[in-house]
């Protein structure tokens, strides 16, 4: 105890004197979160500064193992890091699929040589990653993906094309899914692998999407070459590293909501529409909305650390980031509804100086995404009717 | 302090579930309602309890009890939700307890605390005058005369108002109704002269009573703290009230759950299990969610309120709000997914559907706390 205490100050101390006040506020702009990756540019100086301090602290990732570059903190430290950044508003300094998504799996099913390989680059941020799943007549129904890898020497030879691959454009290297097996039970016959975007046969091409802005694409594989060693776990038993690798996505994409929080939705509120003598919202039903769903919202937060605390205590059950998925999605989607009725006519302007681009606008269009991507909220709910509630399959 | 029980909670779970499992399934609360009982409880049960050191659960060592805390009163509590079975624990073992323990002289702690933890003595809380839960609305008065008061006025909804052997009071001593000064907590005897009490029989079967007092005098020793300043007091004592009627509603609600997801997987239509049906499943998906969000949010104010007993008021109005909340969808889902079953009296699910509608407007509903939360939030 007395050793988290010291490490609670030492933290504080470290993070006072390194991390830029630039640094301490909300991100509110699309250039605002670091990537990292070949290409990567710093947006301004104190996120180059901030990266770079903490990056080299090792606490890009900080509960990563210190030889990939990692902060080798333990549970509870990491528990201590989150919350002394969260009390001075300090932004993620690096945030990226490698760390949230494809770590975990190289972590568990990677070879040594893989995990040399890949891992210290992405605590580093040189290298960004996206995930090659989603097929035109796969999404929801994944495990019909058609993309076919064959076997030519040493390496696969693959053709395809994968859809909703987010930021493929911007991406060094792809984790991807495809089809090594075509006579094998669908999902017997899927492996894993990882390859360079540059290779020859890779392109990509963005789609638009209802926000104006495009964070997905198509990806096309023709004929693209890549060695048999560049496969993570065992050849056509990809679909366990694919499922394994679904759960931090949805642990992920369940926090989101909580991450994208600035001032609390009722002071926002306040702000635009304004109050009555007695302090209360000059709107009673949208008060008494935003006050369901900030104890919702509160109560996501709540199971959320106690998700962390139950793994700890091996007690968490494997589905439950299916519910957490599914709950902090649909919730997110409740918060842009409601900031899209408190702005009024403020937050519908697409393109003005004062709305910054139409930054709320854009951002409710594309919570709409939240609970189809990484699985729909319906999938979810069947997968927590089948493997938590255990009911009949039909 | 992680959001999971620790082993001595657990054991303690596991006790107080065999003892309410065996002793007092949903049976025993049918069994009281249809003879009108006229206690509403079983006293050798409660005696059962006080031998457990359930009774003295929340009662300092000093006078016999076993000086546990809030998460523990909660374990109880959501295991007294679980069969429905009525007993003194929340008006006595938690509300008075928490009152004497907390705003208490040496002489009112040793008076009554003792006889709490043996499981003698019965005492309840009177608080609300109108229908819904307003405790700053409180306009009973309380006038000075001689070195002690008058009491007059009207309490409602007082929870084993009709077995208490002590009653505890709030009352205006100064300030208008809406005001947060000028309450002030007594200590009751109901025999006094000018009370009249009259049992009120509830939707749950479950014990309330309503109370007038016509010129009750109450001696200077009957002030419970200080006079004028009992708000702060008398706060302290319904969030921990509202923090265990939470796990009340959080254990009522598993439990209808468990046996709805149970009828999901038996009962058969169309030549199915409705289990099968996707409709089906995903609303008991939701609803397993709700539950289990419910659970962190009362874990988590019980736990706020061991340590930080000042700062839990956000933490308790939110699991208040929720448990409120899940506890209404539980088992209006419950009777819905059982069909007719659900719907008759034979069956006990009504009686779950009934006890979640009391627990809910107990020490405020979910539209009362998210008001709260607005008002903390200042919006």
């Amino acid at each position: 105890m007395a050793d988290l205490d010291q490490f609670r100050k030492d933290t504080r101390a470290w993070l006072e004197a390194n991390c830029p006040p630039e640094m301490r506020k909300p991100m509110t702009k699309e250039e605002d979160t670091f990537w990292g990756g070949r290409n990567a540019t710093f947006s301004s100086e104190p996120q180059r500064i901030w990266f770079e301090r903490m990056r080299d602290k090792g606490w890009t990732v900080p509960h990563w193992p210190k030889e990939y570059g990692g902060g080798g903190l333990d549970g509870e430290e990491a528990k201590i890091l989150r919350q002394e950044m969260a009390a001075i508003s300090a932004r993620l300094p690096l945030v990226s699929f490698g760390i949230s998504m494809l770590g975990p799996a190289l972590l568990k099913y990677g070879t040594d040589a893989q995990k040399r390989e890949h891992l210290p680059k992405i605590t580093a941020g040189s290298i960004r990653w996206c995930q090659g799943y989603s097929e035109p007549n796969a999404g929801s129904d994944l495990a019909s993906l058609q993309t076919r890898a064959e076997v030519n020497g040493d390496d696969f030879i693959i053709n395809g094309q994968k859809i909703w691959t987010s930021y493929a454009n911007f991406a060094d290297w792809i984790f991807c899914l495809v089809r090594t097996d075509s006579t094998a039970k669908k999902h017997d016959g899927i492996s894993f692998i990882l390859f360079d975007m540059t290779s020859p046969g890779v392109s990509t091409k963005p789609i638009l999407l209802i926000s104006g802005k495009s964070p997905f694409c198509e990806t096309f594989f023709d004929n693209v070459r890549v060695p048999q060693s560049h496969v993570l776990g065992q050849v056509n038993r990809g679909w366990d590293v694919a499922k394994y690798l679904l759960q931090h996505e949805r642990a992920m994409i369940s926090g989101m909501g909580e991450r994208g929080v600035g001032r609390p939705l009722g002071q926002v509120a306040a702000d635009s529409i304004g109050t009555d003598d007695h302090g209360h919202l000059d709107d009673p039903v949208l008060r008494g909305q935003i006050a369901t769903f900030e104890i919702d919202e509160a109560a996501l937060a709540c199971a959320a650390e106690r998700a962390v605390d139950l793994a700890k205590a091996g007690q968490a059950h494997p589905a439950f980031s299916s519910a957490m998925k599914y709950y902090g999605t649909e919730l997110n989607k409740r918060r842009y509804e409601i900031l899209m009725s408190a702005g009024g006519s403020d937050a519908l302007e697409w393109e003005s100086e004062r709305s910054k681009d139409g930054a709320r606008a854009r951002a409710w269009l594309r919570t709409k995404a939240n609970s189809i991507e990484g699985g729909t909220s319906e999938v979810m709910l069947g997968i927590v009717a089948k493997r938590i509630l255990d009911l009949p399959g039909a | 302090m992680a959001l999971v029980l620790n082993e001595e909670q657990s054991m303690l779970r596991d006790s107080a579930r065999g003892l309410i499992g065996t002793k007092a399934p949903v049976s025993h609360l049918r069994q009281l309602r249809d003879s009108k009982d006229p206690t509403g409880f079983s006293r050798e049960l409660w005696g059962t309890f006080a031998e457990m050191g359930f009774s003295g659960l929340l009662v300092p060592e000093e006078f016999g009890g076993t000086g546990l805390g809030c998460v523990e009163a909660g374990i109880i509590m959501e295991e007294i939700g679980r069969t429905l079975m009525p007993s003194p624990f929340l008006s006595t073992a938690v509300l008075a307890t928490l009152a004497l323990s907390r705003g208490g002289t040496a002489a009112q702690k040793s008076e009554y605390l003792t006889g709490i933890a043996k499981g003698g003595l019965i005492a309840a809380l009177a608080v609300d005058e109108g229908a819904k839960h307003r405790p700053l609305q409180t306009a009973m008065q309380a006038t000075r005369s001689g070195n002690g008061f008058k009491l007059s006025g009207a309490k409602g909804f007082v929870i084993d108002g009709h077995v208490a052997d002590l009653l505890i009071v709030a009352a205006r001593t100064s300030g208008s109704p809406g005001e947060a000064g000028g309450l002030t907590l007594f200590l009751v005897n109901p025999k006094s002269k000018g009370i009249a009490v009259e049992r009120t029989a509830m939707v749950d079967a479950h014990n309330a009573a309503r109370i007038v007092f016509d010129d009750v005098d109450v001696t200077a020793d009957g002030v419970l703290g200080e006079v004028d300043q009992g708000g702060v007091l008398l706060e302290g004592i319904l969030n921990v009230g509202r923090g265990v009627v939470a796990s009340e509603l959080l254990g009522a609600s598993e439990e209808v759950f468990g046996r709805t997801v149970t009828y999901l997987k038996e009962r058969k239509q169309f030549g199915k299990l409705i289990g099968e049906f996707q409709a089906l499943q995903h609303r008991a998906a939701h609803l397993y969610c709700e539950i289990e969000l419910t659970r962190a949010t009362v874990l988590k104010a019980l736990q706020l309120l061991d340590e930080n007993f000042e700062a839990a008021g956000p933490a308790v109005a939110v699991a208040k709000a929720k448990a409120g909340t899940t506890g209404t969808l539980a088992v209006q889902e419950a009777v819905q997914m059982h069909g007719g079953m659900g719907m008759t009296d034979q069956f006990d699910i009504g009686f779950f559907m009934k006890r979640a509608r009391v627990c809910q407007e107990l020490f405020g509903d979910s539209n009362f706390h998210a008001d709260q939360l607005a008002r903390l939030r200042k919006y």
